[in-house]
């Protein structure tokens, strides 16, 4: 038996190969297809390249919440960039620009960092447990991205500030403001209503309603010093 | 051939359709995703639903709960599953649970007719934190509208007050219950005729049972006092005989004096809290004046302008 196995093997070695025929080539190992995270291929890569790369996805994602249609970029790839920095910027122009201001009655920057994130994991978990087939950091990008409108809007209550006071200086804040926050809900509500089960939609959608409301008004009664 | 028809399985349809209570709704909202829940335009639909409940009497109904109680909470409480188990409610089930809370009806027991052994904590969180916003939102807005007129007021939009609305009520609306459950424990333990309720129901009647708060708050904006104390008669009618009807037929069989002592305990600190949110996030409105832009002397002008940079 083992006689037999080794004439098997041999038989290769009956074939030679003229040295004219060059063997050269190269050997690929063939990839599975592979989603964006491939690590090793993006070791080597300039640091410059990484960062155009991220910023890409933060900025289609922005271009998807401005626009929102039901495409899925914002819930497969969820990054958590985007929610940082809007919610930073956010919480920076809230502030009244005074540093010892005892009589400011305004947000800290603490407080409106932590209702932006503890109302985005409470809401994040109640449509959990009625039921949403959503996951955890999906739901966190897609609160986080829809607050991007209400940063707008804050940016342009800012400039509008510059302004002299008055009720018409008021009234184009409210304008904006109200603008802003029906974009917001419906964006996130575009995006979230899916994933809740059909006879629970009003219970999951009420939640993201209360928090841009309540972020809307941190935004409406602004008032520098 | 007939075993063909036999071996196939039979579809039994929606399996919520076996159910006669809750079933059209369910059907309706599956077909059609982008409506509203019907249970939002059902009122007379919900009325439907009581008197079924009324017809089926109070012994299936308690009959119903020992099953019921028999196959809930299985889970261990360190998974996920044991919670989503509080939060088994369907849209129109809140929305039936909130117009029972507001409408007192002699004899229907709040616990028995909605809760039926299904306590949810969707509605006394969400509820609560409603109205820990609308209460500073409008307390907000009602200080500003008061002051409209009055040049030396600087507005500033006080957002300490929400934390302390939040721990405010939410104190109410977890530590009353406690309390309250706790005593009616020790008082079962004494008289063996109590019915005791679950410490979620407890917590479930007093979350439902503030929200007739909210449009009361809205309202609250209204800067006369004689509004704003009749509002608060009506919201303490309506909500303090919701609890006073949950919890009679708790303690009736106990002791006269404990059991009236409760139910005065009760309804005083559901009355301290409505005043106490009153008292402290609404000036008072001293001077009935109509906010009108009076001429300023030049010196206020002054001050004013520079104020206003």
């Amino acid at each position: 038996m083992a006689e037999a196995d080794e004439r098997t093997f041999l038989g290769l070695s009956d074939v030679s190969i003229s040295e004219d025929i060059p063997v050269e080539g190269e050997i690929t190992v063939p990839m599975s297809s592979h989603s964006q995270d491939d690590d090793y291929s993006t070791l080597d890569e300039p640091v410059k390249e990484t960062i155009i790369r991220d910023l890409k996805a933060v900025g289609k994602k922005f271009v998807h919440v401005m626009y929102p249609k039901k495409s899925n970029a914002l819930l497969r790839d969820w990054d958590l960039w985007g929610p940082l920095v809007l919610c930073v910027s956010l919480a920076l122009m809230l502030q009244g620009g005074s540093v010892d201001s005892k009589e400011d009655g305004g947000p800290q920057f603490a407080e409106v960092f932590v209702i932006v994130w503890f109302g985005a994991v409470v809401i994040t978990l109640n449509s959990k447990l009625l039921g949403g087939t959503i996951s955890f950091f999906q739901s966190l990008c897609v609160l986080g991205y829809c607050v991007l409108p209400l940063t707008v809007g804050m940016l342009v209550c800012r400039l509008v500030l510059l302004a002299s006071m008055g009720p018409i200086n008021f009234l184009i804040r409210f304008i904006v403001v109200i603008a802003m926050f029906a974009w917001s809900t419906l964006a996130s509500t575009a995006f979230l209503a899916d994933s809740q089960p059909p006879n629970r939609k009003a219970l999951a959608v009420y939640p993201i309603f209360l928090f841009y409301f309540v972020i809307s008004w941190m935004i409406l009664t602004f008032t520098p010093h | 051939m007939a075993t063909v028809d036999d071996l196939k399985f039979a579809e039994f349809g929606d399996s919520a359709n076996l159910l006669p209570v809750p079933g059209d709704d369910t059907t309706v909202t599956i077909e059609d995703p982008g409506q509203k829940p019907p249970a939002s335009r059902g009122l007379p639909r919900g009325a439907g639903r009581e008197e079924d409940e009324e017809l089926l009497g109070n012994s299936d109904s308690d009959k119903t709960e020992q099953l019921l109680a028999g196959q809930k909470k299985s889970s261990p409480f360190w998974t996920f599953e044991y919670y989503q188990t509080f939060f088994d409610v369907d849209t129109y089930q809140v929305f039936d649970r909130i117009k029972g809370s507001m409408l007192p009806i002699p004899g229907r027991n709040f616990v028995r007719l909605y809760i039926r052994s299904n306590p949810d904590l969707y509605g006394p969180f969400w509820i609560c934190a409603t109205l820990v916003f609308a209460i500073a939102i409008s307390g907000n807005f009602s200080n500003f509208l008061i002051h409209l007129g009055d040049k030396t007021f600087h507005y500033v939009p006080e957002f300490r007050k929400v934390s302390i609305a939040a721990t405010a009520i939410y104190a109410y609306a977890w530590l009353v219950p406690l309390g309250l459950w706790g005593f009616l424990l020790w008082r079962n333990s004494k008289v063996m005729s109590i019915v005791s309720y679950s410490f979620l129901e407890i917590v479930c009647v007093y979350g439902y049972s503030l929200f007739v708060y909210i449009p009361t708050a809205i309202l609250w904006i209204i800067p006369q006092k004689a509004v704003r104390w009749v509002l608060v008669m009506v919201a303490l009618g309506l909500s303090g005989s919701v609890l006073v009807m949950t919890f009679w037929p708790a303690v009736r069989d106990d002791n006269r004096r404990v059991a009236v002592a409760t139910i005065v305990t009760i309804v005083l600190l559901h009355t301290l809290l409505s005043v106490g949110c009153l008292a402290y996030f609404f000036d008072a409105p001293e001077l009935d004046y109509a906010p009108t832009l009076s001429p300023a002397p030049p010196l206020k002008q002054a001050t004013t302008m520079v104020k206003a940079i």
